[in-house]
């Protein structure tokens, strides 16, 4: 867990939590109707994440054990909040979708998670490479998860788009002509139905490519996958 | 010893408190002014949506009636936006609450003209199902535009229903108890401004007028007056 190489790698995939550590999945459930949303969601989380990374790393000398937890939420709570107010203020359409999502991720164990068992035993540029890296991890997933639901439950891809990217998304929009979608992908169990599939795609990729790094003679570690 | 420990953390603890209550406020000072401006416009986009601007000559947002009747909007304490041209009824834009929809109460606005014709109708928000009943939104559907310019006497009362119901409004496949409750709760909206639009408009012109002074309100006190809006709306 030292190399930035690695905490990279583990921050995207070997211990990505939302599919392996399975954080966050009160928010991740729930946003990733469509691939914008998901796609919002990740990124104002990826943006608390680096924050608090950040800065927990650089109190980590200062903060006594007793108090240390009540602390990191005071600094996550802060950030969720100014983050939720900038967000209210330049992307206003966007926030009337992510509105109620948005304080939630106060409450996204990812994020504390990180705090105590990563940035609090780390220095700030490795603190903050990890809170990116498990930010953009947890994005990717929110997206791909909201891509899958929102193509399969209403048959477009990127739909309102211009929530985040400005009027001149609005036609990059794709569209199943003649398909009206699975409304079951969209609805809650969807959401469970998609991220079950996607964590045994995940668990398949990582078993075959054991079985590859099995079959080589020069043996690299094989990747890893520690625990959440 | 253990003492001093104590009040080590709790002083350390509260220098956190304090370092997070001053970001929280410094990001709420720096971004209230456009905040409370994107709250307005987007209320006031959503009024021109439904009465263009040029068919009114004041100001929507500059003084809005409370109004409380249950009985037609669903809800007490909804507000009311008046549009004037020349000094006559425009445009009345009521905030309209139906409090049965299939999944949860669904806030929408209702614009009706001077003569009690609909200008249109728009769904504020609603949780009804993905697919089936959120055809209600515009965005969605264009079901929502078949109100533009009904009235009381078009259709009259036997035809305000859902088809299924032997009326005139569409339902959808597989969902007919939003549209149904929508269709109800506009017929009621055009009742109370049948009703009361004359009421309605003789307290503007007097609230206009005991607010005239002020015409030009400090920024705050226009902003807290959309935050009040904005609240009762969600």
């Amino acid at each position: 867990m030292n190399s930035y190489r690695e905490i990279i790698s583990n921050g995207l995939w070997g211990n990505n939590q939302a599919l392996v550590a399975l954080l966050g999945l009160c928010p991740l459930l729930a946003v990733s109707n469509t691939a914008i949303n998901g796609l919002g969601l990740g990124l104002a989380t990826t943006l608390v994440l680096l924050l608090s990374n950040t800065s927990v790393s650089l109190i980590r000398h200062v903060v006594r054990p007793e108090v240390r937890l009540p602390v990191f939420v005071l600094v996550i709570a802060s950030f969720v909040t100014a983050v939720e107010l900038s967000m209210k203020a330049y992307f206003f359409d966007l926030y009337k979708i992510l509105g109620i999502f948005i304080p939630l991720i106060v409450t996204n164990c990812a994020i504390i998670g990180r705090a105590e068992a990563f940035a609090s035993k780390n220095n700030p540029a490795k603190a903050a490479v990890d809170g990116l890296a498990i930010g953009i991890g947890f994005t990717l997933v929110l997206f791909v998860l909201g891509a899958s639901r929102e193509l399969i439950g209403q048959g477009t891809l990127l739909s309102q788009a211009h929530l985040m990217f400005g009027e001149a998304a609005r036609d990059w929009t794709i569209q199943i002509e003649g398909f009206k979608g699975a409304l079951l992908a969209i609805l809650p169990p969807g959401a469970f139905l998609g991220l079950g599939s996607i964590i045994a795609l995940k668990n398949v990729i990582d078993h075959w490519q054991q079985k590859q790094a099995a079959k080589e003679p020069v043996i690299e570690a094989a990747p890893q996958e520690s625990p959440g | 010893m253990a003492y001093k420990n104590i009040l080590a953390s709790g002083l350390i603890l509260g220098f956190f408190g304090i370092l997070g209550a001053l970001l929280v406020s410094g990001t709420e000072s720096q971004t209230r002014d456009i905040i409370i401006h994107n709250e307005r416009m987007a209320l006031l986009n959503q009024l021109y949506e439904l009465v263009p601007q040029s068919e009114i000559d004041n100001d929507f947002l500059q003084h809005p009636l409370t109004l409380n009747a249950a009985e037609f909007l669903g809800i007490d304490d909804t507000q009311a936006y008046i549009g004037t041209q020349q000094g006559e009824l425009a445009a009345i834009v009521f905030e309209a609450t139906i409090p049965n929809g299939y999944a949860g109460p669904i806030l929408m606005l209702v614009a009706v003209d001077g003569k009690g014709t609909l200008k249109g109708v728009r769904i504020v928000s609603h949780s009804e199902t993905p697919g089936l009943g959120d055809k209600i939104e515009l965005e969605r559907s264009d079901w929502v535009l078949g109100f533009n310019g009904k009235s009381l006497t078009n259709p009259v009362e036997p035809q305000w229903k859902v088809k299924k119901d032997g009326g005139l409004f569409d339902q959808f496949t597989g969902a007919t108890i939003t549209p149904r409750a929508i269709v109800n709760s506009v017929r009621k909206a055009l009742l109370y401004f049948n009703q009361e639009h004359q009421e309605i408009f003789k307290r503007y012109l007097k609230k206009s007028l005991e607010e005239a002074p002020k015409e030009t309100p400090k920024k705050a006190d226009v902003g807290a007056d959309i935050e009040a809006n904005i609240e009762t709306r969600t």
